[in-house]
């Protein structure tokens, strides 16, 4: 088992994305674009894909870079400390994954186009409040060679952007898993204004006709082939939210250390001390089961079940906890837009609703332990 | 020390298949049960009486190869293994069900104090008995002024040319009315700041002047005790490390401890997982609240578990554990209080008469978030050495 430690490789990896993230993507870039009602930034994505980051599980052979979850891990942490914008995870990672898993010539084609930036994915697979794959209603209707979609979508994250969706539907003999452009007939997009700022779309399916090349598994296939790209994604998003919990939490300190009242700092007062030193300990716990999934994602991806859910449970709760204290630690700055930490507590918010939330997660892990 | 030859662990490439044969020829019948609780202990020393043969044969099997102490030098007693050979030792331990041979704080905590500061004549003379199971050492530290102030311990120890003469009060001494010797931590420069002033020293039990008495606790049981020392002379080399540093000694000593109290919180007290103890209660699969509260507890203890994983990496890797042990402290310790009060509530009134044992366990699991530096101490440590929230 590698251990649970990052490697030089890892390490280095985290510097570079973190020097390019401070200079084009720092927290002030999601304020301004939110000003500007805009919810993508191009330039950004088009430098992460110069990075390699964008084929960061790709293989080389569909000019990938090809390092791994827990390299893509290291990046998603990365983003989550300065709230980045960008279809990483929907590409990148989840995307990336299933198509990995195909390994038809069509997928080959859509993971180069992936890595070399000229496709970007959203996952459809919500159609209610709460995240729940088993139970889709998307109408899958087999017609000549190809399928007719009906039904609806939501919490389509990076929904009205992206030039691609996978689409969870319910076919004949089961869940089935599309992947199709997204600007054809019948298909609505309707961007939701989200709290966090970020892209999310209402998907209408209205008699969309798409060709048996746009399916990727049939029969009940669909939801196996999915889990891949979903725990992918839900332990990358523990890494993007575990990020997020550790900058909330230093910006916090950093508050503690700078703030005078009484004639002092109020980093000096104890109440505030033991709050602080819980809130690095939970973090501490959370690092330690990120560190975990990604190594097993790596090394054991069949059974990464556990350790993901894990991963997203404590980072889930964690960021909360984080957010939570830094605006009460903050006091009444921590409630004005014109301060950060209230697009952390929203960015945390939707995180923990996005392919999950804890308690779905828990009774993942309740389940797998025994209860 | 003889090692048959047979039987030397630290260099073998095939080692997990090496020592599993072992423990399957050693291990006698009745140590294979993975019994681990306070009970079963064998704690070793001058009047320890076996509770079994198999006790017996285990701890004398185990010493005569060095593994009681499996990560000691060869030298004073040990196997000599690498973190990873000791890992793979106690997964095939765990895997036979095999008991520890011994346990006693001269494994847990005297023996990594003295093997970093002892000199090369006290390792030789107090190492190997500690292996083999035929000194039981207990920790004097605290006294009734001096808790959570450890510092402020007051016994002193007077240079009188050829000895030193101690005169005090220690409190919490842990088995110290069963121990043979203690290592304390006493006053030997009154005028020094507090932290500057105080040695690590070692005594035997038996000296003139050393009494002890049992502290009943709340558990009904009797493990602490108070231990007075009047006018006890001490031979001068029985210090470890400098004279009036012994603070250093202490620190080192207790980050042992908090890693220890931290890594037994998984097994301590009523060690069943979670499921199971939720399975065997008669609402454990319809209260709701039973069940997130157990469900979020296992969360935590797998997360607490791969932070000790994760931990002993990055220690492995020269980065060292330092103030961080005071996390593994808080969290394990706190961690094994919520687990307890689950197994209790799981339970219900079943748990309530004495003889059911769990209610003994449970009183026992509050102590750990006071014993070896309370939660709020480790809170502070973290707050000011690690996040610099300084005053």
């Amino acid at each position: 088992m590698a251990k649970l430690i990052q490697t030089e490789e890892e390490n280095m990896l985290q510097d570079a994305a973190r020097a390019l993230l401070e200079r084009s993507a720092p927290v002030s870039r999601l304020r301004e674009l939110r000003d500007q009602g805009q919810t993508r930034d191009d330039a950004l994505w088009q430098e992460m894909v110069a990075a390699g980051w964008a084929g960061i599980l790709v293989p080389e052979a569909a000019g990938g870079v090809d390092m791994g979850h827990a390299a893509a891990h290291v990046l998603a942490r990365e983003m989550g400390r300065t709230l980045t914008v960008s279809p990483f995870l929907s590409t990148a990672i989840i995307a990336a994954t299933v198509l990995r898993r195909c390994g038809d010539a069509r997928s080959q084609a859509a993971l180069s186009d992936i890595a070399s930036g000229s496709r970007t994915y959203a996952l459809a697979l919500d159609e209610s409040a709460k995240f729940n794959p088993e139970h889709i209603a998307l109408k899958a209707e087999k017609r000549g060679n190809g399928y007719v979609l009906n039904g609806e979508k939501q919490f389509v994250v990076d929904g009205s952007n992206a030039t691609h969706v996978m689409v969870l539907a319910q076919g004949e003999d089961g869940l089935c898993l599309f992947d199709l452009s997204a600007d054809r007939a019948g298909l609505t997009r309707t961007s939701t204004e989200m709290i966090d700022s970020r892209d999310a779309a209402q998907l209408v399916f209205e008699n969309v006709e798409v060709s048996g090349d746009e399916l990727l598994v049939a029969d009940g296939g669909g939801a196996d082939l999915l889990r891949f790209g979903l725990e992918a994604g839900q332990a990358a998003l523990a890494a993007e939210t575990g990020g997020l919990a550790q900058a909330a939490f230093e910006m916090t300190t950093g508050y503690l250390k700078e703030r005078k009242q009484f004639g002092v700092p109020i980093a000096s007062f104890q109440a505030l001390q033991h709050r602080a030193a819980h809130l690095w300990c939970e973090i501490e716990l959370t690092t330690s089961a990120i560190l975990h999934a990604g190594r097993i994602l790596d090394s054991d991806p069949q059974n990464a079940t556990l350790a993901v859910s894990l991963a997203k449970a404590r980072a889930t709760d964690t960021a909360q906890l984080a957010v939570r204290e830094g605006v009460q630690m903050h006091g009444g700055i921590g409630m004005t837009d014109a301060y950060d930490m209230g697009f952390y507590m929203k960015r945390a918010r939707v995180a923990a609703e996005w392919l999950g939330d804890y308690g779905y997660h828990a009774a993942q892990v309740a389940r797998l332990r025994g209860f | 020390m003889t090692t048959d030859s047979g039987t030397e662990f630290a260099d073998t490439p095939d080692f997990r298949k090496k020592i599993r044969a072992w423990l399957e020829e050693n291990c006698p019948e009745d140590m294979r049960d993975g019994a681990g609780g306070e009970g079963e202990i064998c704690w070793g020393g001058r009047n320890w009486t076996f509770a079994s043969e198999g006790q017996k044969l285990w701890l004398e099997r185990c010493a005569a190869v060095g593994l009681t102490v499996p990560t000691w030098p060869k030298a004073y007693g040990g196997a000599g293994l690498s973190r990873e050979q000791d890992k793979i030792l106690k997964e095939e331990m765990t895997k036979l069900g095999a008991r520890s041979p011994l346990d006693s704080f001269g494994i847990w905590m005297l023996g990594p104090a003295l093997l970093k500061f002892g000199t090369e004549e006290q390792k030789q003379h107090f190492l190997p008995p500690i292996a083999r199971g035929e000194i039981r050492w207990c920790q004097g530290y605290s006294e009734p002024g001096a808790g959570s102030d450890l510092a402020g311990v007051q016994s002193k120890a007077d240079d009188k040319g050829d000895h030193w003469l101690v005169n005090g009060q220690k409190i919490w001494t842990s088995y110290a009315d069963k121990a043979d010797w203690i290592f304390a931590l006493l006053r030997t420069d009154r005028d020094a700041p507090k932290h500057k002033g105080i040695s690590f020293i070692l005594m035997d039990m038996r000296s003139k002047g050393v009494t002890t008495r049992p502290i009943r606790l709340i558990s009904g049981a009797s493990p602490f005790c108070e231990t007075f020392f009047d006018d006890v002379k001490v031979p001068k080399e029985q210090v470890v490390g400098e004279v009036n540093r012994g603070w250093d000694v202490a620190k080192y000593l207790l980050t042992h401890e908090r890693e220890m109290i931290s890594a037994g919180g998984q097994t301590m007290g009523a060690g069943r997982p979670l499921g199971a103890v939720l399975a065997d209660s008669e609402t454990g699969a319809s209260d709701p609240v039973l069940r997130a509260d157990a469900m979020r507890t296992e969360i935590d203890a797998l997360a607490m578990e791969l932070t000790l994983e994760r931990y002993k990496d990055q220690a492995e890797g020269g980065q060292g554990v330092g103030d961080a042990s005071a996390m593994l402290k808080y969290a394990g310790t706190e961690l094994n209080k919520r687990r307890l009060e689950l197994v209790m509530a799981a339970g219900g009134s079943d748990t309530l008469a004495w003889e059911d044992g769990r209610a003994p366990s449970w009183l026992r699991t509050k102590a750990n978030s006071i014993e070896g530096g309370t939660s709020e101490v480790m809170l502070s440590i973290i707050s000011r050495r690690i996040l610099g929230l300084g005053a």
